[in-house]
């Protein structure tokens, strides 16, 4: 039996911190060795991505042909200067394809999916729906994270994909009100430039960003406490980390592709 | 008060629930002291406390929810925290825990709330076999017309019916109750409790009721226990338990009719 005072061995922000380091390496530890043994929840699965793509893609159409359009607009005078106006499908194809509609899908999905997943399963918490699972000998882990994990994992790179066409979408209609290019040539001109490893890039930033998102969502909300403080917190610290990881993994593997560029 | 108790189903000789030298602590926070109870099989347990006394803390050892720091938790003979996975899955399916607040699964229907444990469990009953189970426990909780409504459009003691309904599916031999009457009106309690009593002769459970109403304890519970400052200072049948001396006890049940 416990009692008197609590020992830190540190202190208790560092304790804390160190708690929360490895509690959250055991929850990813978790996810890897549930996600690839039976039972699978595909129906739960498909129902996920369906509702992690149908809620983020409104606003993803919105803010990806903005994008592609403003981007455009803003690139043409520097552009204009040097002659090289008709650069602009290869140099928007570029800076879509290569960093903008992964980031910009990532960010979108981290405030609008991140933020739902996290208030969801800490309502579940607070509400004991999670214990009514375990009771009632369902894997609550299996059934809620797992799924939302996976889901996201898959949605976010096909949303980061329809983002960038959607922006390129947004150029295209810019570059046209300019100049008349018609849109195989907008496009031909634009994936020119594009090799194979900006795509494998692209599409393996999206899948680590949609991990993030899905893992950093389920921990917060399936450990919330504290009642509906708790539930609020756990959505609001969802955003917030998600995004700032997703910034982390984006230097990281940017420069990681930029290396391989070099052999 | 009028007493429903059923002692004739009750087997003395059979204890579905044996906890003994129970110890539980949360931090600094010492919430259960060395307790030690039995309950039969067919028996109906009610436990009696304040807030915080830890009787919510007690079921949920029993379930596995919780892992006590010491002592002996034995459910239908196996020791509930040597239990891990399969095993612990299993017990579970025998048990039924009604939570305080429901615990209805607000994004689905009453249907799919009672379908749910079924089809994660049988995966090889067909859709018929699950809609009469459905339409067996709505019934005997008295609420097969809300069979399409969301926990969100039904009222306290309805949700609390239907969160027994969703334990009662699964075919239990123990019902947990935690805090069964708790934010009801008296009616509303009355119904309760006749519906915990109508459980235990239809499904013929052994219980543990959690509370601290007097009346649902008198009415449902074979048995009291009461759970004051981590110990059961008394366990016995009810007018045994309201008769003692022990001023801890009686100063609980004088503030219980006070209030």
């Amino acid at each position: 039996m416990r009692s008197g005072s609590k020992k830190f061995l540190l202190s208790k922000g560092l304790d804390d911190y160190f708690i929360g380091v490895f509690n959250a390496y055991k929850f990813i530890g978790r996810f890897f060795r549930e996600a690839f043994k039976a039972p699978f929840h595909f129906r739960e699965l498909v129902n996920q991505c369906f509702e992690i793509g149908l809620k983020a893609l409104p606003l993803i159409t919105l803010t990806g042909f903005i994008t592609g359009m403003v981007f455009t607009k803003q690139s043409r005078p520097s552009l204009e200067t040097f002659g090289a106006t008709s650069w602009l499908p290869s140099l928007i194809s570029i800076a879509i394809l290569r960093a903008l509609a992964s980031l910009v899908t990532a960010l979108i999905c981290s405030g609008k999916v991140g933020s739902s997943i996290g208030a969801e399963l800490g309502s579940m918490r607070v509400t004991e729906q999670i214990d009514a699972m375990e009771v009632s000998a369902i894997n609550p882990f299996k059934f809620l994270v797992t799924t939302r994990v996976l889901a996201t994992t898959i949605t976010v790179p096909i949303l980061a994909l329809y983002c960038g066409f959607v922006a390129l979408l947004g150029s295209f209609v810019n570059i046209n009100a300019h100049e008349s290019t018609s849109f195989v040539s907008f496009f031909e001109h634009g994936f020119d430039t594009i090799t194979f490893l900006d795509m494998f890039t692209s599409v393996t930033k999206s899948i680590f960003f949609g991990f993030t998102i899905g893992i950093v969502g389920c921990y917060k909300g399936y450990n919330a406490s504290s009642g509906t403080v708790g539930v609020g917190r756990a959505a609001n610290q969802a955003v917030v980390l998600s995004m700032f990881l997703v910034f982390i993994e984006e230097v990281v593997i940017v420069q990681v592709s930029n290396w391989i560029r070099l052999f | 008060m009028q007493s429903d108790n059923h002692n004739d189903i009750i087997d003395t000789t059979n204890a579905v629930i044996s906890i003994r030298g129970l110890y539980k602590s949360f931090a600094t926070l010492d919430v259960l002291k060395g307790i030690d109870l039995d309950v039969h099989k067919g028996e109906n347990v009610a436990v009696l406390g304040r807030s915080g006394t830890g009787k919510s803390v007690l079921i949920k050892i029993l379930v596995g929810l919780l892992r006590p720091d010491r002592g002996i938790v034995k459910v239908l003979g196996q020791e509930v925290d040597k239990l891990k996975g399969k095993e612990l899955d299993a017990l579970r399916l025998k048990i039924g825990f009604s939570f305080q607040n429901s615990a209805l699964y607000d994004s689905m229907d009453v249907r799919r709330n009672l379908e749910f444990p079924l089809r994660m469990n049988f995966k090889h009953l067909t859709k018929k076999e699950i809609d009469a189970a459905v339409e067996e426990v709505l019934e005997a909780v008295g609420l097969l017309d809300k069979i399409n409504q969301l926990p969100s459009d039904l009222s306290g003691g309805q949700k609390k019916r239907i969160g027994i309904a969703r334990t009662l599916i699964l075919k239990p031999e123990i019902m947990l109750y935690d805090e069964p009457t708790s934010g009801l009106d008296p009616i509303t309690s009355i119904e309760i409790n006749e519906l915990i009593n109508s459980v235990q002769r239809r499904y013929h459970t052994s219980s543990i009721i959690i509370t601290h109403d007097l009346t649902c304890a008198k009415v449902t519970g074979n048995r009291a226990a009461i759970l004051l400052d981590g110990s059961f200072l008394k366990v016995g049948t009810f007018a045994e338990v309201f008769a003692t001396q022990d001023e801890r006890i009686q100063s609980f049940f004088n503030y219980n009719f006070i209030t």
